[in-house]
């Protein structure tokens, strides 16, 4: 047998349903690759081999009694440690939950389970999802599988690594401002965050609520689409889900058909500021999606330029609120609690310790943009500006199917580089954060290497609402036209990791 | 002038019930400074006639059936608490001595 762990998740399947691996193989396949790269990647924050093993062993008894099983069971899988997982560490990337062992399944972890889907671990993430590279993480920062001298994108980093560097062929991710799709893009992986409502954000630990949004992340389209359809879909748990049938996901990645497509190129998302590798592989992308059939032209959306700031007040905002829950009295750290302490030193005193740099600086700024004399002008006027960005998207929807951009301004930057410089960092989500303000769903496609440094660029598609259908259309046609010019997906030109015993 | 000070960042951050250090305010306070003053370019944009979107989808009140559903035993709620006793999370005193 090859190797399984270069296997995508759809050959998993097909070589489990005709009897040439069980799930245990597979299983073991991606422990024992988590165990030979994970020191050099540290992609998991908690690795869960007792439990993923023991899922394996009851999929192959069910098909072994045959069982009428979900097209991804026993498929392994990578979770971001942002979902919680019953009696398995749930942490956020915080020093606030070291060691806490939620008591119930999240609603993506419930549909994971219920399709069969094997949770291999926990994987690493910025804080509470509130950075781009995963250097906010309390546990140390995950590294990039194409250089390891660079950051693997965040704050789903962890994610994003895993399938990269083989360790699982899916992840979730959550993505509030580009949490899937900048890894995506920095990792050469399909990275995609549904529509707002189209997947549940129940046991997802909240940082902006308006905002957050689970979605797939995969080293193919197919593979993407297939774990977008076991994850989504109306969830009573979740007061802002939709209640309307999921997108047809899956048979869009398996068409992949352009033609005819009309495809906008957003004038505002490129230009200064942008990697030319980053432009140029853009560029190339859209001329090969134009002799596939599709009709593109450019389309301007004069109030994205604003998206980064409004989105740098709404998100702190509703994260101040959101992360008053750690107050030390319920779960979590506590810290300074020596009988002549009050509870509220007690909880000035933890969140003190608990949390990290990057998290106080926006529940600080959060905290600022609420207050009485700076509300109207700050948080009230971020949701105007809120307004016109979804109109801009409206209004180009009526000429176009769908948008499209680079997935970032730049390829992965170096382990270090602007973790002491926010702006710069903030920066990375320019042209991700305007889908999430609107709730449209988006995509990051892998689409070359940047000449200069050889690393991964990532093609950004935003759809309308509920038409995530037409993400996977654009995906799935560029990538076999790319596979066929490069002999394999991208994937296939990463280098080699080393691997130890 | 900075757009925040040293000062208002000490009292926000009292507000949100973080104790900082002196070092710590000496770094995040030229930092938010920075970002107040990014953050500060939605002002550039004219929205006076334009509704606000706190929410990217229309959202309407939603409402469950009023009938009995399994939820977490007391030994689950408490098992992630830093203190408990008698089946109640223990809390460090909340009012202040005389």
């Amino acid at each position: 047998m090859s190797d399984l762990t270069r296997k995508t998740a759809a050959e998993l399947a097909e070589l489990m349903t005709s009897g040439q691996a069980s799930s245990v193989e597979i299983t073991q396949a991606h422990l024992d690759r988590i165990g030979a790269v994970d020191g050099d990647v540290h992609a998991f924050l908690h690795v869960d081999t007792e439990g993923a093993l023991a899922q394996a062993k009851a999929v192959d008894g069910k098909r072994a009694a045959g069982e009428q099983l979900s097209p991804l069971a026993g498929v392994p899988l990578a979770l971001k440690d942002v979902l919680t997982q019953e009696g398995v560490p749930t942490t956020a990337g915080s020093k606030i939950l070291e060691g806490w062992k939620p008591p119930y399944d999240s609603t993506v972890v419930k549909r994971l389970k219920a399709a069969g889907i094997v949770i291999l671990g926990k994987t690493n993430m910025d804080e509470f999802a509130m950075g781009s590279s995963t250097e906010n993480s309390a546990y140390g920062t995950t590294h990039n599988p194409w250089d390891l001298g660079r950051i693997p994108g965040g704050s789903g980093g962890g994610s994003s690594a895993a399938i990269s560097a083989y360790e699982a062929p899916l992840a979730i991710g959550t993505d509030t401002g580009g949490s899937i799709r900048q890894p995506g893009a920095f990792t050469g992986t399909v990275g995609v965050k549904p529509t707002y409502g189209g997947t549940s954000r129940y046991g997802l630990i909240a940082l902006a609520s308006s905002l957050d949004t689970p979605g797939p992340c995969a080293r193919t389209t197919l593979d993407a689409a297939l774990l977008h359809e076991a994850i989504a879909g109306y969830d009573p748990m979740d007061s802002t889900s939709i209640n309307q049938p999921v997108p047809a996901v899956v048979e869009a990645a398996r068409n992949g058909d352009v033609s005819g497509l009309r495809i906008g190129v957003v004038k505002e998302l490129g230009g200064e500021g942008y990697q030319p590798g980053v432009e140029a592989r853009f560029h190339e992308a859209v001329e090969l999606l134009t002799k596939l059939g599709a009709e593109v032209v450019e389309v301007s959306c004069p109030h994205f330029e604003y998206a980064l700031p409004a989105y740098y007040l709404i998100l702190p905002s509703e994260a101040s609120s959101n992360l008053a829950k750690f107050d030390a009295m319920r779960y979590g750290l506590r810290v300074g609690d020596d009988g002549t302490n009050s509870a509220e030193t007690v909880t000035s005193l933890t969140r003190e310790a608990g949390f990290g740099a990057e998290v106080k600086r926006r529940i600080i700024l959060g905290t600022h943009a609420l207050s009485s004399g700076y509300y109207d002008a700050y948080y009230g006027q971020a949701q105007k500006v809120r307004t016109l960005i979804a109109r801009d998207f409206a209004k180009a929807y009526e000429q176009v199917d769908v948008l499209v951009s680079p997935a970032t301004p730049t390829t992965a930057f170096a382990i270090g580089d602007r973790i002491d410089d926010p702006i710069a960092m903030y920066k990375n989500d320019l042209c991700t954060i305007p889908s999430n303000l609107a709730g449209n769903a988006a995509a990051s496609f892998p689409c070359g290497l940047a000449d200069e440094d050889g690393l991964p660029v990532g093609f950004h598609v935003m759809a309308p609402v509920m038409r995530d259908d037409l993400l996977y259309k654009v995906g799935a046609a560029l990538e076999s036209a790319l596979a066929e010019q490069w002999g394999g997906v991208l994937m296939t030109k990463a280098p080699e990791l080393e691997v130890t015993r | 002038m900075p757009s925040i000070t040293r000062e208002e960042v000490a009292h926000l951050a009292r507000l949100a019930r973080i104790e900082l250090s002196d070092d710590e305010l000496d770094h995040l306070a030229p930092q938010l400074d920075q970002i107040i003053t990014l953050v500060g370019q939605v002002s550039q944009v004219a929205a006076d006639d334009i509704p606000p979107t706190s929410h990217a989808l229309p959202l309407t009140n939603v409402m469950r059936a009023d009938e009995n559903v399994p939820c977490l035993t007391p030994e689950q709620a408490l098992s992630g608490a830093p203190a408990a006793e008698e089946q109640r999370f223990r809390v460090p005193r909340i009012l202040e001595e005389d």
